[in-house]
């Protein structure tokens, strides 16, 4: 299994990552030999085996939709990198 | 009987007689890491002046006979990714560094109203992304046993803290083996409780469906009583399991005659270091002359969990770690020109080199025309792995192994090479990616290092994996040498 420094270079903007050549050469050799070892799941006879994504078999838990008490806007400000007034503070979108 | 040598249930007993008071225990505890700390670097951020606050308060009630929890007065050490109010959480990342969250973990929350003094924040590898906590932006944490040697990890400051006899008690994390492998190579306790026992609200996510937190302790009664004061329903965890619970602490008292239990050949045998398979056969014996029933079992799709969990675990990752975007808190780049400039350098500044390796193949395994071979085929491992452990369990009531394939290797031995750091986790993934119960207790020596004994148990189990825990306990009589051996 091989991975590409094309695809590592994909995969990075997917990720919102911005690699280095140096560390694109790394992980393209990296990422290969690891994926080749966890390829070996498709060895396995997984016929009629539905995926499990959750070792708890539960699904839609409910609560009554009732106001509680929650962060303040302050509070959830309170770790922003740069904030103005209210707002969390971002560059220019348009 | 000096401080050091008294479990944290001995000295819960000893703070509500008035023997002691928990402020007298909290300084000696705080005097303990300012002299050792320096080299073993198990803490990332200490509160002694917290911790002193809360010991005031539990002393000042007893002193008016007021009722305290159970095991008030008995201070602790947190892993740095349960988030506590006011008090920096860093999850050992420089994208995290000033991070100071606005609200307390469900966990961190009953911490407090049991009256655990809190002596600090402890380090980890990055995210919890590691086995030898060598990936923490606040420096490597030492093998108290050896400083040349890792402590394991993720939970290696935890381990290491305990171990060093830092803290009474600790609390870590396990998606993969964090708490059992960096517990087994320190010499003491750890738990990872059944999916859903407790809450993970608060707990700083990596991989969701693996995540659990559970206790670091020195011997197997401590973890009893710690599980005891963190599980329960959690309603602002929806994965939080709403059941009726046991008395830990009463249940590892009960006898383990006539438990039948069986051994994974697969995770007892090749590719496991012969000190270790000695330590662990040894162990065997002795449950056997305690009326303990073993016989062994094989497991086939435990051979594939590594594969299947090294692509569940970083797909959760590369997902929960989108958050991560400069915008709201954490790490940000200055004077970026837009979004894509400002997410990608944030992220590429402020993560480190095995977060930004897990982001990746997670996206890789999730991205179109991968996402079935990868990801796909994975979460049917997964199911198979649950389906063999579930068939094994209707004959059998606890199942057991090695906890780890070596002792505790050296410092940099294998930083360069992160297939080979993974294969650390081969014994203890599986439980994981089924959701069970799984304890690693100590049961001797080899090499001159500690030998962790795996117990996998089903779901729900618990009690009943701290009861052969501390049968275990009892058989090895294993001594923590690093407690005396290392002086303030």
């Amino acid at each position: 299994m091989s991975i590409s420094k094309d695809e590592v270079r994909h995969v990075a903007k997917l990720a919102r990552l911005e690699l280095s050549e140096e560390e694109i050469e790394k992980f393209s050799n990296q990422l290969s030999q690891i994926l080749e070892h966890a390829a070996r799941v498709q060895e396995l006879d997984l016929e009629n085996l539905e995926p499990l994504t959750h070792a708890v078999d539960r699904r839609n838990v409910f609560r009554s939709d009732e106001v509680k008490e929650c962060l303040s806007r302050e509070e959830a400000l309170s770790n922003a990198p740069e904030r103005e007034g209210e707002f969390f503070k971002i560059p220019p979108i348009v | 009987m000096e401080i050091i040598e008294l479990t944290a249930v001995q000295l819960a007993q000893k703070i509500r007689s008035r023997e002691l008071s928990s402020k007298e225990v909290v300084n000696y505890y705080a005097e303990r890491i300012r002299s050792l700390d320096g080299e073993i670097n198990a803490f990332i951020t200490q509160s002694f002046d917290i911790a002193l606050k809360q010991a005031e308060e539990v002393d000042k009630k007893i002193a008016k006979s007021e009722e305290v929890a159970p095991y008030a007065g008995v201070p602790i050490g947190i892993k740095d990714l349960i988030v506590t109010k006011g008090l920096r959480t860093t999850c050992a990342s420089k994208i995290l560094e000033n991070f100071i969250p606005p609200y307390d973990g469900t966990v961190a929350r009953k911490v407090k109203e049991n009256g655990l003094p809190i002596m600090g924040k402890l380090n980890m590898d990055e995210f919890a992304m590691g086995s030898s906590n060598e990936n923490s932006y606040f420096g490597p944490v030492k093998n108290p046993w050896d400083l040349q040697r890792v402590p394991g990890g993720s939970s290696g400051g935890s381990a290491a803290a305990v171990a060093a006899g830092e803290v009474p008690w600790a609390l870590g994390s396990d998606t993969g083996g964090s708490i059992r492998q960096p517990a087994s190579f320190c010499g003491i306790v750890g738990l990872k409780p059944t999916y859903g026992l407790v809450s993970r609200y608060g707990l700083v996510a990596f991989a969701s469906s693996l995540d659990q937190i559970g206790p670091m302790t020195r011997n197997v009664e401590d973890a009893a009583a710690l599980l005891e004061i963190i599980a329960g329903h959690d309603p602002f965890d929806a994965t939080s399991l709403d059941v009726d619970l046991p008395k830990f602490t009463e249940e590892i008292k009960k006898d383990v005659k006539d438990l039948k239990i069986a051994v994974i050949k697969e995770l007892s045998g090749e590719g496991i270091d012969e000190g270790i398979l000695n330590c662990f056969n040894n162990t065997l014996k002795k449950l056997e002359d305690a009326g303990v029933i073993i016989e062994e079992i094989s497991l086939p799709s435990t051979s594939y969990a590594l594969s299947a969990y090294y692509l569940i675990a970083p797909a959760e990752a590369s997902s929960n770690l989108a958050r991560y975007d400069g915008v709201r808190y954490g790490y940000r780049i200055e004077n970026a020109e837009n979004m894509l400039e400002l997410y990608m350098k944030s992220r590429s500044e402020g993560f480190g080199d095995e977060v930004k390796r897990r982001i990746m193949l997670g996206t890789y395994a999730l991205s179109a025309g991968y996402y079935e071979a990868f990801y796909g085929k994975a979460l049917k491992a997964r199911r198979l792995i649950r389906q063999e452990y579930e068939r094994a369990f209707e004959t059998y009531d606890l199942l057991v192994s090695p906890t780890t394939p070596t002792v505790a290797f050296k410092l940099g031995e294998k930083v360069s090479d992160p297939l080979k750091m993974y294969l650390s986790d081969v014994c203890t993934v599986s439980a994981n990616l089924a959701g069970l119960p799984s304890a690693s207790v100590p049961c001797g020596l080899s090499e001159g290092f500690p030998v962790g004994f795996q117990i996998i148990g089903p779901a729900l189990s618990d009690h009943l994996v701290l009861r052969l825990s501390k049968a275990v306990e009892d058989a090895t009589q294993f001594e923590l040498k690093p407690l005396k051996e290392l002086k303030k």
